[in-house]
């Protein structure tokens, strides 16, 4: 387990050792969060429907999107040179492939939210700071399951014509349940509705996760069959 | 057909290996033996079957049918403690260009498993010539300098087997001389070798067995026993039907 999980970071870490040096799936989600936000911010009619309102919907429609931008840097890095051959050459488990490609999905999708947060409330002057804390642990749940979903398509959209599009075309069916639960939650929050009300939302988004993750986990290696 | 390496502990045993992509049948019945020390250069035209009987070698490719011991031990696709027995050197680097020398050959170090992930990649870029330049990014290297380090990188981890697709492709003269004398070296060191290449002139000072691969089978398979031109008619002999 201890080599697996090494081998894992190592993955990782050398994933998010080339984006930070060529920066350009990570510049491109944040330009799109940016141009998303400002789009929305302009374009609605705040006589019609008030910020708060709206703003769940576009919180998680900016974050799926740029995530799909992050998460198809994932396998396409592994393209060139055919450095995944050398992976599946080398005696690392297929387990390790999977988790450290999450791993560093998940810090990439983490960081382009963490600077697209205040981002989205200085747009849509929402109550941020009055609730934070719930709201960080909602995208944190909502981003693992989407990332532990994305992270297997992307493995299988890699290969195919119009690999990007068809990871869009994979991904987004299995994202309705974290994204739609996440923005319930989200607009509840804002609208400071007891926990008990998002409690259920929160247990299933949960369940998403823990089956998402272990069954991901399990199939990833059929999808490197040749 | 002929078993060469029979006599001396086979390092390398494949026997009726199939392989089918639809309706084209990539490999037909391969088959051979080489002991520690034997290599093998296996010529034959694009599209003979030649890279993918290596990547069914290396494990990338599960076989239709056939079996593929090292050492004795049947290579399964998805078993890590055979991978680590292979090195694959392709016409393709495995290296990524956003990383220095080192930190490619620390970075499949760790996936090796190596005890000191730094100090062995600092030992493979000097086997190969490069520790002058470890600190460069992979993809600011000439084709002949990447090719070295594509050998450190198969190198790393001391493999039983060295696969070779193509090795000598888009070399100069002084980086195919310097390649050639590389594993001239891993020879010398009794390293069981597979080369694959569609040029006779590459290759068959190294061999000690040679075979012409034409539409997924053996033409022919045996101990090296002539010059240059005495293959190049065998060559042209078994290729001559094919399209």
């Amino acid at each position: 387990m201890r080599s697996v999980l090494g081998q894992a970071w190592a993955i990782a870490a050398k994933d998010l050792l080339l984006e930070f040096r060529s920066r350009t799936a990570f510049l491109s989600a944040l330009v799109f969060t940016a141009l998303v936000l400002a789009i929305f911010n302009f374009a609605r009619d705040p006589t019609a429907v008030s910020s708060v309102d709206l703003a769940p919907s576009v919180l998680w429609i900016t974050f799926s999107f740029a995530g799909v931008l992050g998460l198809n840097r994932a396998f396409s890095v592994e393209k060139e040179n055919r450095t995944i051959d050398g992976l599946l050459l080398s005696p690392a488990s297929r387990t390790a492939l999977y988790l450290g490609k999450a791993l560093a999905n998940l810090v990439f999708v983490g960081a382009v939210e963490a600077i697209a947060l205040p981002l989205f409330a200085l747009f849509f002057n929402v109550p941020l700071l009055d609730v934070l804390g719930p709201l960080v642990l909602v995208i944190a749940l909502a981003t693992v399951g989407f990332v532990a979903v994305g992270t297997l398509m992307s493995s299988m959209a890699v290969n195919t014509r119009f690999g990007e599009m068809m990871l869009l075309v994979l991904v987004l069916p299995f994202l309705i349940t974290p994204v739609s639960t996440a923005a319930e939650m989200t607009a509840k929050l804002f609208a400071h509705r007891p926990f008990a009300e998002w409690a259920p939302w929160l247990k299933l988004l949960g369940a998403y996760d823990i089956t998402f993750v272990v069954l991901c986990t399990l199939v990833f290696e059929f999808t490197l069959e040749e | 057909m002929a078993s060469p390496g029979a006599s001396t502990l086979p390092v390398l045993d494949v026997a009726g290996l199939a392989k089918r992509f639809g309706h084209v049948r990539a490999l037909r019945g391969v088959a051979f033996t080489l002991g520690a020390g034997e290599s093998l250069a296996v010529f034959g035209p694009n599209g003979a079957g030649k890279t993918t009987l290596l990547r069914v070698l290396a494990g990338l490719l599960r076989p239709d049918a056939g079996t593929v011991r090292i050492g004795g031990a049947l290579l399964a696709r998805g078993e890590a403690s055979h991978r680590g027995r292979v090195g694959l050197i392709s016409h393709h680097s495995l290296l990524y260009d956003g990383l220095s020398a080192a930190e490619n050959l620390a970075f499949y170090a760790r996936l090796y498993g190596l005890a000191e992930p730094h100090a062995a990649a600092a030992r493979a870029l000097e086997g190969v010539g490069l520790a002058a330049r470890a600190g460069d990014r992979a993809g600011t290297f000439s084709r002949g300098m990447v090719q070295r380090l594509a050998i450190a990188r198969a190198l790393l981890h001391d493999p039983d087997v060295m696969l070779l697709d193509e090795p000598f492709s888009g070399l100069d003269q002084r980086a195919a001389a310097a390649l050639r004398a590389l594993l001239g070296r891993l020879r010398a060191e009794r390293r069981t070798m597979v080369l694959v290449t569609h040029n006779l002139d590459e290759g068959l000072e190294l061999a000690t067995h040679v075979a012409i691969q034409v539409a997924g089978r053996f033409a022919s398979l045996a101990p090296r026993d002539g010059d240059l031109a005495a293959y190049r008619a065998r060559y042209a002999e078994a290729t001559a039907g094919d399209a």
